[in-house]
């Protein structure tokens, strides 16, 4: 079993979406198909969690085969602690999507279940290859779904700019992949081999001509850090939230673009890595502000989300260009807390959305009384999106910001620490403005419903989820650290934790002596 | 010896399943069995307590620390876990916490029945105990941290309960958000003392001071700054303080429990808990000393024009508060906390009573409409007096003995230490002058329930002191129990109080031979500035027995009832330039450079492919979709041609092009 199955985790909504295409379109039969498909699929990812052998680095459950021999590149899978969770999140997701979708897509089902179920595909094979020019292929087969499916099924049709955001996305998304192939090929020209470790071994070894790995490294950079996306690369991520369906904005953003940047640039070109990081962390910080200022303005809570969700993705960021272990923890366990948080909050909008056919804050109020669980648990999401301990979110941002602050940057950290305030600022304007006062009647009339006991279930299950994690973290983080430990191959003297704690020692001996 | 059995993580745990219970089932329960569940759980949790404390006195020795808790974050090599751990003052607090808080718990079974959410209000109530007991069990900054910001939450949610009333969710944001300045100094310190110490544990970092008892040094006095502004945020201290006038909005019991006895001073027990950096601190002691003062003396002014029952007692807690952080500023941490748990006493009756008038008009605040409530409400008016009399210092009353002991320990602390008294003797003489106002406006003269024409009308409408009946006895129990410990709760005495915290807190200061005269005249002092208080009050309020104005006070006033125009000059200084930036600054100038120029920075990295793509610009959606995927093909075609076609030298060719 452990040999094949990442290859079943691929093939199995694969299949589904075939499945789909064949059968007619009658009722809700595709979206039945892709809930006990994607219910499947999530299941075979626990498989690996399940079987993992924690404590260590390196890749498990790895599938190898020659595909084609010139040029070569192989059929090579694996997963790490790097990548396990964000397997399992896909795999978690995938049925989350479905039930946001189940009230929403009725026309052209066929289509989009299928696409999404592609879609869910590609993300897992961008997490699992070890074959770059495998995962090249991963990496835009996942782009186009959310394009095709934002074009077709966006909110606003009628005045075209879901086409528009879906065009947006496109260039924003594709163009900086050429780039990227290009520099895939690049590296084959000079080491004739496209796998992951061998790359690695021969970046490390130094053997490559230094200014072009230069411009390699920048490519790979700039594709992940748009999909992330990095402050200023973020031009497409308030339209496409504004304009896609909730099953696809909620994966649009964050996961594949944080474990790129990790495995395929900071893991890759540690070196050049290290060079762009005092940028990247400029970026990172100036971002967590920039996004959780312009959060607390927003009068649409799509693009609030967006925002928030900058801001919040470049903790991320921080955390994996500050070069410390606790920081990579922290920012691969954000990374996997921005999914389930995201997840639940954007299909809570939906509902909202659904029912109001609107998205202008100023048009909501006392939804607490007309749906109560709606609003508990939008209020738990929003609680672990700010970081309150006890939930995911804050036991993310602390390594982050623990890390940073004591291995990298005490300004910096602080400075970043300051988002905390604002995003505790903009997610209770939200929750006041939406859930609280007077309920309002808006133009249309329309109350806004309950949630469904499908979607109860869905969003009760990721909050449990968030307090699970936030509450037992290590569960997660003992099976990342190894797998950092070992990619980078940090010695201890780099560690910063214990550096640092020895430096303070050191800083209490000196003083003491002084005396 | 054996580990002695305290249960210690039932006390948090009980409180919590309450929540859980009726939380998430309470919708569906009849209201008896809300109301059981809400009360038994804290009970179970206040036996608990009252057990390990019948234990400590017969002999169990101090601390008890919890082994094996479960492990929680991992921070490099420092390992921060659920740890607990009892010791004098966790004790104490424990005490009050779930002592109080159950009897505050029953006072809302009467004061809520008719109130919609009961359930939620007590599943809120419940969450909050949980938070509480865990803020003073923790044995790490870092779980404190969880109960510090746990029962930030808790008090969100219960002053925005009514969760129709625009004003009670916009108090709520409020308080959540300036609580989070606070947090994030709070935040700064853990990293401080990750980075200086490797431990956020107490007693670790006690231990690692002790070993170097020779360090002053900036990273303690940052430290200490860090965590000072963490408790101005808590605990309602300048520059933070400006959230806990609004949080009147909520349920008064709430603002008994909350916002008067237990979580607005958790400021002082977390000073009192890391005394031992403090200590090392003058510079960080000297600002705590002089923020408390400050705050003292301020909250006072503006408490004696405020015309709204509660925000009286708000601003009252503010300045009470500012006594305790004045005690820990100069030292007396044990005096602190014996203000601390008499405070808590007369203050949760204050506002117990106030609920027990408000509910008894039918929801009117002002005092302008109150008066002659004597007679209808003989048990809210005689526990009131009580804790009138506790709170301006009398003897014996408990107030006394507490403030006693601050004040005596400022005077005896050098120079800066007798500038401080002076002003926390002023203050005295302004509580006692405020709070007299209150109890004759409430209960003496005539009734004004008519109202006179120039008083704004409070929303709550019309006559009810006709009507204003006596509270239920569930709700005056409550007050009777804690009048009698507004009374009693100061003769256990300072010497035995101090002796019996000296342990956690360091040695009282013991003071010099000839101590014991002084003190006795500053006794006699305090004493009589109280009574000069209540002289002052009845000459304006015993005769006329109206809010007066007096012309000649006309601008002072101003000043104190628009509260010295903080909030304003916060808005205006602080929020609206933010938003403008957000607004203006990011909004418009930061998004459209940076949408343009990451346009125009990817727009030159695909130069080479800008015609291919022009050509999609028109079409319909149909042919989007076909060209996209027509684009992977092409891509995926383009890839696999040097192999599908056997291509010689395709490496050599795709190096020369990116050569």
């Amino acid at each position: 079993m452990d040999n094949v199955i990442l290859s079943l985790i691929l093939l199995v909504p694969l299949a589904g979406a075939a499945l789909i295409l064949l059968l007619p379109e009658r009722g809700k039969l595709p979206a039945w198909i892709a809930l006990l498909d994607s219910l499947l699929t999530f299941l075979c990812t626990l498989h690996l969690p399940a079987h993992f052998a924690g404590g260590r680095g390196g890749f498990q459950f790895e599938e190898n085969v020659l595909w084609l021999s010139h040029p070569r590149i192989s059929y090579h899978l694996g997963v790490d602690g790097l990548s396990l969770w964000l397997v399992v999140l896909v795999g978690l997701l995938a049925p989350v999507g479905v039930v946001a979708s189940w009230k929403t897509i009725g026309s052209r089902s066929k289509v989009f279940y299928a696409l999404f179920l592609l879609q869910q595909t590609a993300m897992v094979g961008v997490f699992v290859s070890l074959d770059l020019m495998l995962y090249y292929g991963f990496w835009e087969l996942s782009l186009i779904p959310i394009v095709i499916l934002t074009a077709m099924f966006g909110r606003n049709l009628g005045e075209s700019s879901a086409v528009k955001a879906a065009l947006r996305f496109f260039l924003y998304t594709f163009i900086p992949s050429a780039p990227l192939l290009v520099a895939l090929l690049w590296l084959y020209a000079h080491t004739g081999s496209f796998d992951y470790t061998t790359l690695q071994a021969a970046i490390a070894s130094g053997s490559l001509p230094a200014r072009q790995l230069g411009w390699v490294s920048v490519a790979f950079l700039l594709a992940f850090a748009v999909k992330v996306p990095v402050l200023g690369l973020h031009g497409w991520l308030a339209d496409t939230f504004s304009e896609a369906p909730v099953a696809i904005a909620m994966i649009a953003a964050g996961k594949l673009g944080l474990y790129s940047l990790i495995r395929f640039h900071v893991a890759l070109f540690p070196a050049l890595a290290r060079e762009a990081a005092p940028w990247m962390i400029g970026f990172a910080v100036v971002g967590i502000l920039y996004g959780a200022l312009l959060a607390l303005v927003q009068k649409d809570f799509w693009k609030l989300l967006a925002y928030a969700t900058l801001s919040s993705l470049s903790f991320c960021t921080l955390g994996i260009y500050g070069f410390t272990i606790s920081g990579m923890n922290g920012a691969l366990l954000q990374t996997v807390n921005e999914g389930i948080i995201g997840a639940a909050l954007f299909l809570m909008f939906g509902v909202l959305f659904d029912s109001r056919r609107t998205s202008q804050l100023g048009e909501f109020g006392g939804v607490a009384q007309k749906a109560p669980r709606l609003a508990a648990l939008f209020v738990i999401a929003s609680l672990a999106l700010i970081g309150l301990p006890l939930l995911n979110g804050f036991v993310g941002e602390f390594l982050v910001l623990a890390g940073t602050f004591n291995g990298v940057s005490k300004g910096w950290a602080a400075v970043a620490a300051l988002g905390v305030i604002f995003s505790a600022a903009y997610m209770l304007r939200m929750i006041q403005m939406v859930f609280l006062g007077e309920p309002t009647a808006n133009s249309h009339g329309h109350a806004v419903r309950e949630l469904s006991w499908r979607e109860t279930v869905t969003v009760g299950g990721l909050a449990v989820l968030m307090l699970a994690i936030g509450v037992m973290p290590t569960v997660w983080t003992s099976t990342m650290e190894p797998a950092l430990q070992s990619a980078f191959k940090v010695s201890s003297a780099e560690n910063a934790v214990p550096a640092a704690a020895e430096s303070g020692a050191g800083m209490m001996h000196a003083m003491g002596e002084s005396r | 010896m054996n580990e002695p059995m305290l249960f210690l993580p039932l006390i948090p745990l009980l409180p919590f399943v309450g929540f859980l219970l009726n939380g998430v089932l309470g919708s569906k329960l009849p209201k008896a069995l809300v109301s059981t569940i809400a009360l038994a759980f804290p009970l179970a949790s206040f036996a608990l307590v009252a057990r390990a404390a019948w234990m400590v006195y017969s002999g169990l020795a101090l601390p008890v620390i919890e082994h094996g808790a479960p492990e929680w974050i991992v921070f490099g090599a420092v390992h921060i876990g659920f740890g607990l751990a009892l010791d004098q003052l966790t004790l104490v607090m424990l005490l009050v916490i779930t002592g109080v808080g159950f009897l505050i718990h029953l006072y809302s079974v009467g004061y809520m029945e008719h109130e919609q959410g009961y359930w939620r209000y007590f599943a809120y109530l419940n969450l909050f105990l949980f938070f509480m007991t865990v803020l003073v069990l923790a044995s790490n900054f870092l779980l404190m941290f969880v109960g510090w910001e746990g029962v930030g939450l808790a008090s969100y949610l219960l002053i925005g309960f009514y969760i129709d009333r625009r004003s009670a969710g916009d108090a709520g944001k409020k308080a959540f958000v300036v609580n989070r300045i606070g947090d994030f100094g709070f935040l700064i310190a853990m990293f401080l003392l990750l980075g200086s110490f490797g431990t956020l544990n107490f007693s670790e970092v006690a231990a690692q001071l002790a070993g170097h008892a020779a360090i002053s040094g900036g990273v303690v006095t940052l430290i200490c700054l860090c965590l000072l502004l963490g408790a101005t945020g808590k605990s309602a201290q300048i520059p933070l303080y400006i959230w806990l006038p609004d949080a009147m909005e909520g349920p008064t019991p709430v603002s008994a429990l909350i916002h008067a006895a237990t979580m607005v001073t958790a400021g002082v027990y977390m000073i009192a808990r890391a005394h031992a950096l403090f200590d090392l601190s003058p510079t960080a002691l000297l600002v705590v000393a002089i923020l408390g003062t400050a705050t003292a003396f301020f909250a006072a002014t503006v408490a004696m024009v405020q015309t709204d029952i509660k925000r009286v007692l708000a601003y009252s807690t503010i300045s009470q508060l500012g006594y305790m952080f004045l005690g820990c500023g100069v030292g007396a941490y044990s005096a602190a906390v014996f203000h601390l748990m008499t405070h808590a006493f007369f203050k949760a009756l204050l506002f117990l009573a106030a609920g027990s008038v408000i509910h008894g008009l039918g929801g009117e605040q002002d005092l302008r409409r109150m008066g002659g409530l004597r007679k209808q409400m003989p048990v809210t008016f005689w526990t009131m007096t009580a804790a009138v009399l506790a709170i301006a210092g009398f003897f014996p009353f408990a107030g006394f003995f507490s403030k006693d002991a601050i004040l005596a320990a400022a005077f005896q602390h050098g120079v800066s230490g007798k500038a401080l008294w002076t002003v926390g003797l002023t203050t005295a003489l302004l509580t006692s002058f405020y709070m007299f106002r209150l109890w004759y406006l409430t209960f003496l003269g005539e009734s004004r329930a008519d109202g006179p024409a120039d008083s704004p009308a409070n929303g709550h409408g019309s006559a009810h002191a006709g009507h204003a009946h006596e509270s239920p006895w569930i709700m005056l129990t409550p007050l009777v129990v804690l009048a009698a410990l507004s009374v009693c709760g100061g003769w256990i005495g300072m010497e035995r109080f101090g002796a019996f915290l000296a342990p956690v807190t360091g040695g009282v200061q013991a003071a010099a031979g000839d101590g014991g005269q002084i003190e006795m005249m500053l006794s006699a002092l305090a004493v009589l500035v109280a009574a000069a208080g209540w002289f002052v009050a009845h000459s304006i309020y015993g005769r006329a027995r109206n809010d007066r104005a007096n012309a000649s006070l006309a601008l002072p006033r101003r000043v104190l009832e628009r509260k010295y125009w903080v909030d304003e000059i916060y808005v205006a200084g602080i929020v609206r330039p933010l938003e403008g930036l957000a607004r203006y600054g990011l909004g418009w100038v930061g998004e459209w450079t940076l949408v343009r120029g990451s346009a125009w920075l990817l727009a030159g990295v695909a130069s080479l492919s800008g015609e291919f793509l022009r050509r999609w610009q028109s079409g319909n959606l149909r042919s989007y979709a076909a060209w996209l995927t027509a684009a992977a093909a092409i891509l995926l075609i383009f890839v696999l041609a040097g192999t599908l076609f056997g291509i010689n030298g395709f490496a050599d060719t795709i190096h020369w092009a990116v050569r």
